[in-house]
């Protein structure tokens, strides 16, 4: 049976069920799908912090948003078009997001007295009414599925558990997707098990056969590929691209790659990553404590490798005295930071900004370390190479602070071409850098580039560059003991020049201002880019004039910003924090900038930007 | 040399005749005077020719404390790093780093209190360190407080009532934590303690030299019963390997085997000679090394073993992270950038 095809320009899903319902799975699978399409796309897990929270409960929904579309987008979206509700619970926790008129498929099969009881239903949303401002496709999923299996040689509860590829057949024969790239997965994740393998590939079919076949789906839909630059693409998510650039500036630099790393969420995955890839040579080390993982880097470093430790929030927090060391050392490090909820445990799986001045200042003394934040998924690659360029090249340690949205969420990336990626020079040290009165060379750890101000790297096994160096303060140059008040002074205000001199490195701020008279400038960094280019392109086809920028470098800041700040009538931040960046932004520059802030965890939503874009403008 | 130093096979040879004199660097040592870290100190600078490696591919790494100052006054490449955490630096440079022959330099505070996480480790990993731990049994650079290692009821500034903590046994703790060396000896024997370090340098992986050492202003003579002529026969047990363990004025007493399965000092002639059991650090069950190590008195330091306890052949964790790297590389080939970067499921945009 044909059905009408309808073409549409973005979509957006949300599937949704308990942790074990496998929705994270469904969700990479369809994402897998659409990316082969050459949709451009935008993804947004949200999932508990338990491996297992109490099945049917509210604390236990997983969810997976994917955006995608005919044309060039940024962010996975605010509402879904569609949720994909497995559960009552996963319909209580989703369903306020969702706009009138939005298709609403839902699995009747879990909808018992028990589960509605669970979250607090006193009767079935499915039969009193309640969801009759939405699409309502009531499917009995799981019961579908086992009867679809009955003749498999699997058990009832097998074949309950392949009900997630029974949804996604469904909803890719609704989104008129491939099934080419689901069979070949499913052939290769369940290789050695070929009865689920077989239940597994029979119940996307047969899903997808029910869409079909169904009378409660009257169109089918498609969404044209997007017009993007030509080339080669994949579809990536911000912790892989961010493992992929640390392979690649450790090559670049052809030096070692060495990680130093305790578990964390939300960065675990770069350790896994990298852990993955010894046949770069490099080398991952599970540290017994955060601190270990930091100092067993600073130890690399100290012997000549691309030295990274990955963490998030807390570790941080356990870190900050040996990467003061690392300052006091001056040697090249990489501290990845995948910023999460806070204070303390906070939300370990959510997402938030609000590390951005621990990186800055949560260090005791006189402690400047270079910031740089990505503002996407695939932009963790090229962040990652940066962070690596300024460490090596300053000797320094460099903070990179993604966070756990871009982390996990995903879009489609033009592969770079491996050839044209920027070279870094580790120019270690060789010889004797100073003569003596009487006429002998010697070697001295502390005395600087006249330019970037960095010290020689001197690495074990350098003949005739015996030196010791420590946590002391050391004499400016020759770099032995000092406790003399001016050598200090001078000490000080040299390590600060020296991060401060990055700015003539980095490229001046650019404004994206397309007419040119915009009196708003909205300005964000790290994660907030794509919400934040959504908001200002909305408000833009209001015929209000927005302008937008993006920080990539925290510290130092780009040598243009002051300027920037000071063209225009007003400037908001948007930051999933109180307002830290906007702190550093007037402290610096003495401009009033206004903070717009929000600490749920999830990103911006792009239609409450605009709101405060709107607002702003209404008081000028 | 290759032969008597399996463990340093990696790290290049001299090519010139170096001596004592060659690895005092030019800094002032600053301990007290009378502080047995200056014996140390010579003791390791007289030691180090011996090994017959390039002066530039030695290291010494340590944390915080009166001990760890000790790297200043080598002529060698060396870090003072941060309290507690020279293992875990050390680790990060000996598995990056082969051809280094490290030595990490800590106290009893350092290695035991604010870094006793990181020792364990680096004892069950076995990384190819060298840790001396200088034990006196008090906090020095702070000035005068008490130790994980003093003695329960210590009267220090800290604990004028006297300590209540009860102290650890840091060989006792090293052979829990899975070490494949340890040793213990003494700032004043420099010729034991030149042998230990022998054979801790001729170990691969990592090894635990506990040196007891005088600090004489804060805990002065607290060994004085292991130094003493009257007294140092009588409390001192010298461990060797394969001999029987037997100690005192005139090698009266020995260690023998209790009929429950326990270990204790009695007067050899009460049990005769063949009822003394011999050392043997190579044995895989630390059982022996353990009852060893329990056997001393922390307060009056009667019967107390000095030399290897343990050991034993395991191969050192950076080695193996070295061999895992070149397995996968001969098995699959070296990694390409660009197909690395593609991933397996591209598409085109043309």
């Amino acid at each position: 049976m044909s059905k009408q095809v309808v073409s549409l320009n973005r979509v957006v899903i949300r599937f949704a069920g308990d942790s074990g319902d496998g929705m994270q799975m469904t969700g990479d699978r369809f994402t897998s799908e659409t990316a082969g399409l050459g949709n451009d796309l935008s993804t947004l897990p949200d999932f508990p912090a338990e491996i297992r929270a109490p099945a049917g409960t509210i604390g236990g929904v997983s969810a997976f948003q994917l955006a995608f579309a005919d044309h060039d987008i940024t962010t996975p979206g605010d509402a879904p078009n569609v949720l994909v509700a497995m559960n009552p619970a996963a319909l209580k926790a989703n369903i306020r997001d969702l706009p009138r008129g939005a298709d609403l498929i839902v699995n009747t099969d879990e909808f018992t007295k028990r589960n509605l009881e669970k979250v607090g239903y006193t009767s079935n949303p499915i039969e009193d009414g309640s969801l009759e401002p939405f699409n309502v496709h009531a499917v009995a999923l799981t019961s579908q599925t086992v009867e679809a299996l009955k003749s498999f040689a699997v058990s009832k509860k097998e074949a309950e558990r392949a009900k997630n590829m029974y949804a996604l057949g469904l909803l890719s024969w609704l989104y008129s997707r491939g099934a080419e790239g689901t069979r070949s997965f499913l052939n290769k994740k369940f290789a050695h098990k070929p009865e689920i393998l077989a239940a597994n590939l029979a119940a996307f079919e047969a899903g997808w056969s029910f869409g079909e076949t169904t009378e409660s789906f009257s169109v089918q839909y498609e969404v044209a590929p997007a017009a993007l630059p030509t080339g080669l693409y994949r579809n990536i998510t911000g912790n892989p691209a961010l493992a992929l650039g640390l392979i690649a500036a450790a090559q670049q630099a052809g030096l070692p790659l060495f990680l130093g790393s305790y578990p964390i969420t939300p960065a675990s995955d770069i350790l896994h990553e990298l852990a993955k890839n010894h046949r770069f040579g490099v080398m991952t080390f599970q540290a017994e404590d955060e601190i270990a993982g930091v100092g067993a880097a600073i130890g690399a470093a100290y012997g000549g490798a691309l030295a990274v430790t990955t963490t998030s929030g807390p570790g941080v927090a356990l870190k900050s005295e040996a990467i003061g060391l690392a300052v006091s050392l001056e040697l090249p490090l990489i501290i990845v930071d995948v910023q999460r909820g806070g204070p303390s445990t906070g939300l370990p799986t959510k997402t938030e900004q609000s590390d951005l001045l621990q990186a800055m200042f949560g260090r005791n003394g006189e402690s400047p370390v270079p910031v740089i934040a990505p503002q996407s998924p695939s932009d963790c690659f090229h962040a990652a190479i940066e962070a690596a360029r300024i460490a090596v090249e300053y000797r320094t340690p460099v903070f990179l602070l993604s966070d756990g949205y871009i982390a996990n969420g995903s879009e489609p990336w033009l592969v770079p071409d491996a050839d044209t990626l920027p070279k870094i020079d580790p120019n270690f040290a060789t010889g004797p850098n100073h003569t003596k009165a009487d006429g002998t060379e010697e070697f001295w750890p502390y005395l600087r580039d006249p330019e970037t101000l960095a010290r020689p790297w001197a690495i074990p096994g350098t003949k005739g560059l015996e030196h010791r160096i420590g946590g002391l303060e050391k004499a400016d140059g020759a770099g032995g003991i000092s406790y003399d008040p001016d050598n200090h002074d001078t000490m000080v205000r040299l390590r600060q020049a020296k991060i401060d001199g990055i700015a003539d490195t980095i490229p001046d701020l650019v404004v994206d201002d397309p007419t040119g008279d915009a009196d708003i400038l909205v300005l964000g960094w790290g994660s907030t880019y794509g919400p934040i280019g959504a908001a200002c392109e909305i408000t833009r086809r209001t015929g209000v004039n927005v302008a937008q920028a993006h920080l990539r470098y925290l510290n130092p800041f780009p040598r243009n910003l002051g300027d920037v700040l000071r063209s225009y009538r007003k400037v908001l931040v948007p930051e999933m924090n109180l307002g830290q960046l906007t702190m550093l932004l007037r402290a610096k520059y003495l401009v009033d900038v206004t903070s717009i802030n929000q600490v749920r965890g999830m990103p911006f939503k792009s239609t409450e930007l605009v709101a405060a874009i709107t607002a702003a403008i209404e008081t000028l | 040399m290759t032969d008597t130093y399996p463990s340093l096979s990696l790290v290049p040879k001299t090519d010139i005749a170096i001596t004592a004199k060659d690895f005092k660097s030019d800094q002032e040592v600053r301990w007290c005077p009378g502080c047995g870290d200056y014996s140390i100190l010579s003791n390791v600078q007289a030691f180090l020719p011996e090994l017959g490696l390039a002066r530039e591919n030695i290291v010494f790494i340590s944390g915080i404390g009166c001990s760890s100052r000790f790297p200043y006054y080598m002529n060698t490449f060396g870090m003072h790093s941060i309290h507690g955490r020279a293992p875990a630096i050390a680790t990060g440079l000996a598995v990056s780093r082969p051809d280094l022959s490290i030595w990490v330099i800590t106290g009893d505070g350092d290695s035991l209190s604010i870094g006793g996480n990181h020792l364990i480790h680096a004892l069950r990993r076995n990384v190819n360190l060298k840790i001396l731990m200088f034990n006196n049994r008090i906090y020095g650079l702070t000035k005068g407080q008490y130790s994980p290692t003093s003695e329960q009821g210590k009267v220090t500034k800290s604990t004028p009532e006297g300590s209540l903590d009860y102290s650890f046994n840091p060989v006792s703790l090293a052979l829990g934590a899975e070490a494949t060396f340890v040793a213990r000896t003494l700032d004043s024997d420099r010729k034991h303690m030149t042998e230990v370090l022998r054979q801790a340098a001729a170990h691969e992986g990592t090894a635990l030299v506990e040196i007891y050492q005088n600090c004489n202003i804060f805990n002065d003579g607290a060994f004085d019963p292991l130094k003493d002529n009257e007294t140092r026969d009588d409390v001192t047990m010298r461990l060797v390997h394969g001999e029987p363990i037997r100690f005192g004025a005139d090698n009266s007493k020995g260690v023998t085997r209790t009929e429950d399965g326990h270990i204790k000092v009695v007067n050899v002639e009460d049990v005769g000679e063949a009822a003394i059991i011999s050392h043997d650090a190579h044995a895989k069950d630390p059982g022996l090394a353990f009852a060893l190590s329990r056997l001393s008195n922390p307060r009056t330091l009667e019967n107390t073993p000095i030399g290897v306890f343990r050991d034993i052949n395991r191969p050192s964790y950076d080695r193996l992270v070295r061999e895992q790297i070149s397995d996968v590389i001969e098995r699959k080939g070296p990694g390409d950038l660009q197909s690395l970067l593609n991933g397996s499921d591209t598409w085109n945009v043309s």
